[in-house]
């Protein structure tokens, strides 16, 4: 019986937590203006109510995909019998309503572990907070409720099986992906709470960055791994080896990266130096902001994408205005606040501040371009003046070049120290480096290929320029230490934290770099019997058959590969899917994946006769490309981790010293660790 | 002026400069980079320009997909059912295209009248029409109900006589 009511349950339970959610908002806020305790401690205790009640909810949709309720219309419509379980277990988020909840689910969770952790932090900042994050989950539980319930009912009448997952997202990408990416969306939402918070109390003090700088890295280093494994799905599933594809939905996720990029960087101005506040707090606001916007580009049905699960203007529209309300609300709060709080702290041009500032500079300049390659097509096409799309080139020429430019002042950036530098320090420390990575930079495309190639030189010239000054940097750090090893434990987590992530961007830059200039493809018709040679490998197609899988139906193609004559053998199966209960077909890649190079091998169509439509490829340095985002993720969560945020955790004394004292308390604590040299 | 007003005059002027640069450069790209949408009936009435990166849409004739023995090389006729356009592609078709289905190309035209399609767009999925195409039967006189009823009927006669993808003709 009781299994039979898993969806009312489910229900209730959300309903319960929008209730809760909606005392988060108001009773906290309400207490914090009117001095109230009482009141402003509703705040956690509700966080936690209403993530156990989402968490409920949540289960009661798993187990509804579980066990094939095929009367509720969500399971229905995108799960059946024959999905194996962990397939079930993902279609949860593989479809809108699901996907929405999740998101819900996610947001509670950090609303959670934000009430869990901030137990030092004034009362009133904590209700403010808590407020604030009640106000965003009240308006996605609504969303949730009115336009995109997961538990409805198809009574009478339900289907006998359901009508089958969408098999581009039968893959373990849709298992991990959709969680990574939307925690880092999510996550943005804690920074947002502290900056509004910050603002609405007045308290714009180096203090909030400190309290706000671990969440916001970690949500950026989640929001880092989702992308990147995004762009590995659509790589080996999409069947034509693109990684990136400047799609508006890609976009909508690299827009908040783009901006959480520079919150970060300025958000460790105003810990250290107590500059950038205003601008720091706008770019929170931004990139919380840019979050919700790719959520309404992506769920509200506008764009043509794998991504656009339905069509219902209702919901877009419910977005677009929760979006609206979000920006006004949060940019008057700025308006009206802002100005009280900020105050002056003076740099040299020469300074980590002025290069993190330029560094701002360009991730902004990023942001819009990529906004407006986003947007101009939607915003033409609803004024009715006529449909466009605009390509990869227009994307290609932008970002390119504003990417090559900062990486310069990265270079810069990394060693140099707070508040002012002199000159000759700077080149001192600087010109091997910069000698070093035009030299090597300039020659590598001859070695690798014989043939000087531009943008191969620009690309590895900026990576080297961004690790080669740090690896100096990290030398002469550890120079008075009794030995290399002691003096690299004593360098902060923080430190390392930085070097990580920098040098995950360089070897992101040499991935792209490589694979967009010497990648080999291939596309030609073959049947058994057939050799074809790409790059130095030999692919000889041997063998074509059938198989038959769970839920599917396969061409399958065996391919020997061989390097050159002597080169071990080995065998690739690239298939052809036709999934039964959809009746869709797909393309199932075959993948040699190597540090420096993947074989891509994958099958197009049946030309008849036997013979078959192959894409072959040889994709040099693909990997780097997502191992850079994960070394970036690796850094922020080593950030994360640094002492300094254990110790504010440990002494309740800590917040009150550094929001009376400004900027200069913490900053000759790290100043002083970091300029051991 | 003071030392700080000074910087922040510099701060300013910088990034009004950057601004500017950037808006200048975005717009270039932009204008160079732009493919508008044409249904079959636009390009017949010479409303498309010639040997520029359009797009265009519609569906797929059926019986009208031809493959080449020897190559790659494909050609098919888009249909809005009021004119027609050929198509004339080298390269791998993606996996949802079929005869009767919607389809955006992306490509050039040629003084042959014919389109040199880059890139061939199918649908994602089973009940999914590309938005364009969808506005530019409906256009033409066409109801969303019309064609899906046609592309059901064109979808079970294909499975009547056993064809499951429509590269096998």
């Amino acid at each position: 019986m009781l299994i039979k009511l898993i969806p009312e349950i489910g229900h209730f339970a959300l309903i319960i937590a929008l209730l809760m959610a909606a005392v988060q908002a108001v009773m906290p806020l309400a207490g914090a203006a009117t001095r109230r305790p009482l009141w402003m401690a509703y705040g956690q205790p509700m966080a936690v109510g209403q993530f156990v009640f989402i968490a409920i909810a949540y289960a009661c949709l798993t187990a509804s995909y579980m066990l094939d309720d095929f009367s509720v219309a969500n399971v229905a419509n995108n799960s059946n019998s024959l999905l194996p379980w962990y397939y079930k277990f993902s279609a949860v988020w593989g479809n809108h309503e699901g996907s929405v909840l999740l998101w819900s689910f996610m947001l509670a969770g950090w609303g959670f572990a934000a009430s869990l952790f901030t137990g030092n932090l004034p009362r009133d900042m904590v209700a403010r907070v808590m407020g604030v994050m009640g106000m965003v989950c009240v308006g996605f539980l609504l969303f949730i409720l009115m336009t995109s319930n997961p538990f409805e009912r198809l009574l009478p009448g339900m289907p006998q099986d359901g009508a089958d997952l969408n098999p581009l997202l039968q893959d373990f990408g849709l298992v991990v992906h959709p969680p990574m990416l939307y925690m880092g969306y999510v996550g943005f939402s804690v920074v947002f709470a502290f900056a509004i918070a910050a603002l609405m109390g007045g308290r714009l003090d180096a203090a909030w960055t400190r309290w706000a700088r671990p969440w916001t890295n970690l949500a950026w280093a989640f929001l880092t791994v989702g992308i990147a494994l995004g762009s590995w799905w659509a790589y080996y599933e999409l069947g034509w080896g693109g990684w990136w594809f400047w799609d508006p939905v890609e976009n909508a996720s690299l827009l908040p990266w783009l901006t959480g990029t520079a919150l970060v960087h300025s958000l460790a101005v105003t810990e250290k130096r107590g500059s950038f506040k205003s601008w720091t707090v706008l770019l929170a606001i931004s990139t919380f902001s840019l979050s919700l916007m790719g959520t309404f580009l992506v769920r509200s049905g506008v764009l043509t994408s794998v991504h656009a699960f339905a069509n219902d203007p209702a919901r877009g529209f419910f977005i677009l205005m929760l979006l609206a309300i979000t920006v006004t609300l949060s940019l008057l709060v700025f308006a009206l606040r802002a100005p009280r709080v900020s105050h002056k702290v003076g740099f040299n041009w020469l300074s980590r501040d002025a290069l993190l500032l330029v560094n701002n500079i360009f991730l902004v300049i990023m942001t819009v371009t990529v906004l407006l390659g986003t947007v101009y097509p939607l915003i033409l096409d609803s004024l009715g003046l006529g449909k466009i799309s605009v390509g990869p080139p227009y994307f290609n020429a932008l970002f390119v070049p504003l990417t090559v430019l900062m990486c310069i002042f990265m270079g810069l950036g990394s060693v140099t120290r707070w508040k002012s530098m002199a000159a000759r320090d700077l080149i001192r420390k600087l010109w091997l480096a910069g000698v070093a990575a035009l030299v090597i930079g300039i020659l590598m495309p001859l070695l690798y290929r014989g043939e000087w190639n531009l943008f191969v030189s620009l690309g590895i010239v900026s990576a080297l320029w961004i690790v080669l000054p740090m690896v100096r940097d990290v030398f002469d750090k550890t120079r008075h230490a009794s030995s290399f090893l002691a003096g690299v434990r004593k360098l902060s987590l923080a430190y390392w934290g930085m070097v990580l992530g920098h040098v995950g961007v360089a070897v992101t830059i040499v991935g792209v770099t490589v694979v967009s200039n010497y990648n080999i493809e291939r596309n030609v018709r073959m049947s058994p019997g057939t050799t074809v040679e790409v790059a130095g490998y030999q692919f000889t197609m041997t063998e074509l058959t059938e198989r038959r899988g769970a839920n599917f139906l396969a061409d399958t193609s065996i391919l020997q590969v061989q390097r050159g004559d002597s080169g071990r053998s080995f065998t690739m199966r690239p298939e052809k899917r036709l999934y039964l209960a959809t009746g869709m077909p797909m393309t199932q890649v075959a993948l040699r994946p190597g540090l420096f190079r993947d074989l891509y091998v994958a099958m197009g169509e049946n030309l008849g006769d036997g013979s078959w439509a192959m894409r072959v490829q040889y994709k040099p340095f693909v990997r780097w490309l997502w191992l850079g985002a994960l070394l970036m993720a690796f850094g922020g969560v080593l950030a994360v981790l640094d002492k300094r945020y254990r110790r504010t955790a440990a002494t309740r004394e800590a917040p009150k010293v550094a929001s009376q004292g400004g900027s200069t308390q913490n900053s000759t604590q790290n100043g002083a660790r970091e300029a051991t040299a | 002026m003071t030392p700080k007003r000074k910087q922040k005059l510099f701060i300013i002027l910088g990034l009004v400069s950057l601004a500017a640069i950037a808006v200048g450069l975005t717009l270039y790209a932009l204008r160079a980079n732009i493919n508008l949408f044409f249904s079959p009936v636009q390009i017949a009435q010479g409303d498309a320009p010639m040997e520029r990166q359009i797009r265009a849409g519609g569906m797929v004739k059926e019986g009208s997909v031809s493959r080449d023995p020897e190559s790659l090389d494909v050609e098919f006729v888009v249909t809005d059912y009021v004119d027609d356009l050929e198509v004339y592609y080298s390269g791998i078709l993606p996996d949802l295209f079929r005869e009767g289905q919607g389809v955006v190309v992306v490509g050039e035209l040629q003084a042959d009248g014919r389109l040199y399609a880059d890139k061939v767009l199918a649908r994602h999925d089973e009940n999914y029409m590309p938005p364009e195409v969808a506005q530019a039967l409906e256009e033409a006189g066409y109801s969303p109900a019309d064609y899906q009823a046609k592309a059901a009927e064109v979808g079970k006669r294909l499975d009547e006589e056993g064809v499951p993808q429509a590269s096998e003709y």
